[in-house]
């Protein structure tokens, strides 16, 4: 069968909605008699919590209810642990999860002390200053070293370390590995706290309905079906009573997977209490304190190379910032633990690493979740031994690339799935030669950079090469259905947060239905319309949820096929799939619409025998055996002005594999966004805290988002090695465009700079740190911003 | 980030404005663009018993040439200075320096006088008016004043608009003839208030200058007049060599500025030699050309 749908540059059908204002986000949903919840957070990054007055906030006119950690009873507990540690050996793994309201203890800025229930969120917020929270304070830990010394303030005070976790990986003998070597560079590398800063922050509405006995949710989760799950246990409520619909949301970007926040578990709660709707939406300000953080490790790392410049082994011991408590685990110190050895063959492998409580926001999964870290540590080393020893950086890498024949290939390290990190297909030379193609790598060092550099220009190039463990299981599953009047019903369970999934999962089905993709339509996220599967995350929508619905399209065909080879008393082989009907091909007069089809296929009269059923419906499940790994390799020329230090990306290439891809401009879509992205990463977003745990910027006036003006036109390729470990051939590619940002960023800017000696082992950078960087200067923080407007003087919650 | 509860007035002339303020004084705010207003009321870091809308007042909005230059009302959008063909005539520099405040969706609703009588030490107009010597009309309980833009400016936030005053207009006056001028800002991003700005007017007679007014913003507790650079370009003849001293001298003695997360002094002084040099060429060779 050509193909009409699939692979092809289908426009978003979901955009129209989006654009005009005409899709439901959660902050949409209004219903009678809604009540407005706000949250006194802590001020303290640190304190112990002696007591909480509500007696005033109580007294407010309009306040309906305020509760603290005490009113909670039973319901009051620390959150489930997402993500067990997997099975290293030798791991240590401290479980501290988060907790609904601070009880004794305050461990971050902006954790929830209490929640005022209110006609309005402004009276709401009228009345949380009213509150008192009595709060000694306690010395802060916000450093990692400092966390880690003999005598450091506990944050969790029944452990004896501030230590979350200790992992040690190791395959072959790095020490021989470093004996032999002919040359060992290394390096202290440092990646800092930014955030998602999705466009539309968090937000719940909780609405117990007494008569129906039943909870309705709607929750910017990236996860739906697991919040189900888990809060219909927590309130002692049968699954069935309970729906949780995650609408259209504006970016996940991962920490909206981070399941069972305190207002997540609030809201119902408070709705239940009251038998009212409740309304909570985040406001940015509290985005900063409430939603989690990402990035922070510090990186001693170094490499062994032999005399052409081949990695022999590696050696990496990190320190990875926690924050407060750790609910998701280990997945992001083992995702950059993994991702470090990136697309090369590293024959000798040892890393370590100690996950560190601090009192800052939790730190879970954003967008690359900590493999930008070990990307940038690899492709620095790279970086290193290609200038110590004079060897072409393009070269190096060429030199050490995984061979096609090399695949699978088994690093011999287990992976945040709990799978031993295999890849399983790739392609990598093809990719760099293709990228350095694209940037006229062998020119620009020739030819170019010489002509500019004698008019003064500081122009620098670079390319890094990363791979993306995508698309992991468990499973996910798709129903798919044809209606009545020949329209076809997508459902399946993954929330969607921009990524173009009600055209992409239409598209797949339609390919294989023979249906105009107008006619199909998608609902994701809705407990009520599926009720099996996990979450969007790991870039796994397109492998593992596009995956079972062309699963069960398959099976819908089949029935259709097979009905209508009945009907039509013709051979399956001899029918075709085309336009909405079946027919004998070659004979159109024998056609009938799939709507007929279905309409015979539930009759009103006879039997449906046993072992069938009626209707033109499956429900199928996908659960890859492990991960795909996508690739991709970028390369960015760029000038920094040696006067102010600001930066200009002159030109930014993408070549990337994630195998088949489904829709070439969703794709595309995604690559552009994860670029821009990781540009904010690199060198304009940057949390910074001071040493009592206070967020000094938390305004987009002062943390700062690249704009359009700050992202260049990005010219991509796409290579394509399809994956063996799924039908479709697919590899996930939601990540992919932000993770080696940082490591390009770092390259270009010290081949720019190179006149200078600046060595950036560093990610973010700004032009006021490469100032520093150039001529010596530490940093000297003042506080906050220095202008009025807008900006939250001298950090702190509310 | 909702504000606290406020009692809201919507005037209709100068007089009633000006009675409020007399009845509430200290609790009242007037409100104008409401770009810097809204977002520290939001924070609840102005929490105001009484709001004042200027935007239905009669007469605050006009743009009009008089004899020595132009009159530009308080509620005048900035959107609409950046974009006045009389603007651009007779206040060049003016004109050059609108786009560099903010975003244009900010400009359509923040005002001229508003930015000046907000005196954010990081925003470009008291730094650009005050090169251009432009003069504040006040409205005061007792009468009216016109006001100096070197006495206007007192402090970080702080003008010689009285709790109880309202600023009416601005006066831009025309530049001398053989005027050079010139403005540029360093910011992360384009629209973000900037880490330094230099804003220069250079009167030369033939290479020699015979009065130099330039000013910095972001460095001070509000637009900061470099005297000791001025003096240094006064009656000399212009060339590299004098630009370069001139700019260090700015730097290096005429500012002394904060450190904050965005820029520490170091960078904010070198920013502010590199500007100032950039500047001062830009201006000279605009009164060459004139
Ligand atoms: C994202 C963003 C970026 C920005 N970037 C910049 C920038 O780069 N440069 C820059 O200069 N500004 C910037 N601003 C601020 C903007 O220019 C404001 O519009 C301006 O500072 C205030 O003008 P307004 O009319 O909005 O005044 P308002 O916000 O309404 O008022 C500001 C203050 O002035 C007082 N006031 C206003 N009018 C009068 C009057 N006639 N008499 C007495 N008091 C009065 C008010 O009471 C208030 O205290 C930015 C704002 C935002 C939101």
């Amino acid at each position: 069968m050509s193909s009409r749908y699939f692979g092809q540059p289908v426009k978003r059908r979901e955009d129209p909605r989006l654009l005009t204002g005409g899709a439901l986000f959660v902050d949409d949903v209004h219903l009678p008699g809604m009540l407005h919840v706000a949250f006194l957070r802590s001020d303290f990054a640190h304190g112990r919590l002696n007591g909480v007055d509500v007696e005033a906030a109580l007294q407010h006119p309009g306040v309906v209810a305020v509760y603290t950690a005490d009113d909670l009873g039973d319901y009051w507990r620390p959150g489930p642990l997402l993500v067990p540690p997997p099975p290293i050996e030798g791991i240590v793994f401290h479980e501290r999860t988060q907790v609904p309201l601070a009880r004794h203890k305050v461990r971050h800025v902006g954790e929830p002390i209490a929640v005022v229930v209110a006609e309005s969120r402004y009276v709401a917020e009228d009345a949380v200053a009213e509150i008192c929270a009595d709060i000694d304070p306690l010395p802060v830990v916000a450093d990692m070293d400092a966390a880690l010394e003999a005598g450091a303030p506990l944050i969790h005070e029944d452990l004896e370390s501030n230590l979350a976790a200790h992992v040690v990986q190791h395959k072959g003998d790095y020490e021989t590995a470093r004996r032999q070597a002919t040359r060992v560079v290394s390096g202290r590398f440092t990646y800092d706290h930014g955030i998602a800063a999705a466009m539309e922050n968090r937000g719940v509405v909780a609405d117990w309905d007494g008569r129906e006995q039943n909870l309705r949710i709607w929750d910017t989760t990236q996860a739906p079906i697991p919040i189900r799950n888990g809060l219909a246990a927590m309130l002692g409520l049968s699954e069935s009573q309970v729906q949780v619909i995650a609408p259209f949301i504006g970016g996940g970007f991962g920490p909206k997977i981070m399941m069972f926040y305190p207002e997540e578990v609030l809201l119902p709660w408070i709705s239940m209490r009251l038998n009212r709707p409740v309304k909570w939406i985040e406001d940015r300000q509290e985005n900063f304190f409430a939603t989690t953080h990402e990035r922070g490790q510090t990186h001693e790392a170094e490499m062994a190379v032999d005399a052409a410049g081949r990695i022999l082994g590696i050696k990496d011991v990190f320190l990875h910032d926690g924050g407060a408590y750790d609910p998701y685990g280990l997945t992001v110190p083992i995702n950059s633990q993994c991702t470090l050895l990136g697309c090369y063959r590293v024959p000798s492998y040892y890393s370590e690493f100690k996950a560190i409580f601090t009192n800052k926001t939790l730190v879970t999964p954003y967008r690359g979740a900590g493999r930008q870290h070990g990307v940038f540590v690899m492709e620095r080393l790279l970086d290193l031994a290609a200038a110590e020893m004079d060897i072409d950086r393009v070269e190096i890498r060429r030199l050490n690339l995984l061979a096609k024949e090399d695949f699978p290939h088994d690093h011999q390290i287990i992976y945040q799935d709990f799978a031993p990190l295999v890849y399983d297909s790739g392609d990598y030379l093809p990719a760099v030669d293709k990228a350095a193609e694209m940037i006229d790598w062998q020119r620009f060092i020739a030819e170019e950079q010489p002509r500019l550099r004698a008019q003064g220009k500081a122009v620098g190039i670079g390319l890094v090469t990363y791979v993306e463990g995508t698309g992991i299981g468990p499973y996910e599953g798709a129903r798919v259905t044809v209606e009545a009047s020949g329209k076809v019903n997508i459902a399946t369970g993954v929330g969607t947060q921009g990524q173009g999934h009600f055209t992409s999962f239409a598209q797949v089905v339609a390919e294989q239905l023979g249906v105009d993709i107008a006619d199909v339509r998608v609902t994701t996220g809705d407990t009520r319309e599926f009720q099996w599967g996990c979450g969007t995350f790991a870039s796994r929508g397109a492998v593992v949820a596009g995956n079972a619905c062309h699963a069960a399209a398959l099976v819908v065909r089949k029935k259709i096929l097979a009905l209508a080879s009945e009907l039509l008393e013709a051979a399956e082989e001899d029918l075709e799939l085309v336009d909405g009907k079946v027919a004998v091909r070659g004979v159109p007069k024998t056609a009938m619409t799939l709507g007929e089809l279905a309409v015979k296929a539930n009759p009103m009269r006879g039997a449906v025998v046993p072992g069938t059923e009626p209707g033109l419906e499956a429900t199928t499940y996908f659960g890859p055996a492990s991960g795909t790994t996508a690739s991709g390799v970028h390369a960015m020329i760029l000038e920094v002005d040696t006067e102010t230090f600001d930066v200009e990306i002159l030109r930014y290439v993408v070549v990337h594999d994630c195998g088949k891809v489904i829709n070439p401009m969703i794709l595309d879509g995604q690559i552009h966004g994860g670029v821009a992205q990781g540009i904010g990463n690199a060198f304009y977003e940057q949390l910074i805290f001071d040493d009592e745990g206070q967020l000094l910027n938390a305004s987009f006036m002062d943390y700062l988002l690249p704009t359009s003006t700050d992202v260049p036109t990005i010219e991509g390729a796409h290579m394509v090695t399809p994956s063996p470990l799924n039908p479709l051939g697919l590899k996930g590619a939601g990540e992919a465009g932000a993770i080696p940002v940082g490591a390009l960023f770092a390259q270009a800017v010290e081949d720019a700079l190179s006149g200078l000696g600046v060595k950036i082992h560093e990610i973010p950078l700004s032009p006021h740190r490469l100032f520093d960087l150039v001529h010596g200067g530490g940093s000297q923080h003042g506080g906050g911003s220095q202008h009025g407007g807008g900006s939250q003087r001298g950090g702190g919650g509310r | 980030m909702k504000p606290a509860p406020f009692v809201y007035f919507a005037p209709q002339t100068v007089d009633e404005v000006m009675d409020l303020l007399r009845q509430y004084g200290d609790d009242a705010k007037v409100l104008a663009g409401g770009q810097s207003f809204i977002p520290t009321m939001s924070f609840r870091l102005a929490q105001p018993e009484v709001v004042i809308d200027l935007n239905g007042v009669e007469g605050l909005a006009g743009l009009r040439e008089v004899d020595n230059g132009l009159h530009i009302g308080t509620m005048c959008r900035q959107r609409t200075v950046e974009r006045s063909p009389l603007v651009a005539r007779r206040a060049p520099l003016l004109a050059e320096t609108m786009p560099s405040i903010a975003h244009p969706q900010i400009r359509n609703r923040g005002t001229f006088g508003g930015s000046l009588a907000h005196a954010d030490p990081a925003s470009e107009l008291p730094a650009v008016v005050s090169v251009l010597n432009g003069r504040f009309r006040i409205r005061r309980q007792r009468g009216e004043d016109w006001v100096a833009a070197d006495d206007f400016f007192i402090s970080l936030f702080e003008t010689a608009v009285g709790p109880e005053d309202l600023l009416l207009e601005v006066e831009i006056p025309d530049l001398a003839p053989g005027s050079g001028w010139a403005f540029q800002e360093f910011s992360r991003r384009q629209g973000d208030f900037a880490l330094v700005g230099v804003a220069v007017v250079l009167e030369l007679e033939g290479h020699v200058c015979r009065q130099a007014r330039l000013a910095l913003l972001s460095v001070g507790e509000g637009p900061v007049r470099a005297h000791l650079g001025e003096a240094a370009l006064e009656g000399q003849p212009m060339g590299a060599s004098l630009l370069q001293r001139v700019a260090e001298i700015v730097a290096h003695q005429d500012i002394d500025p904060p450190a904050d997360i965005h820029a520490s002094k170091d960078y904010r002084r070198h920013l502010a030699e590199v500007l100032t040099r950039r500047t001062l060429s830009q201006a000279v060779a605009r009164a060459a050309a004139d």
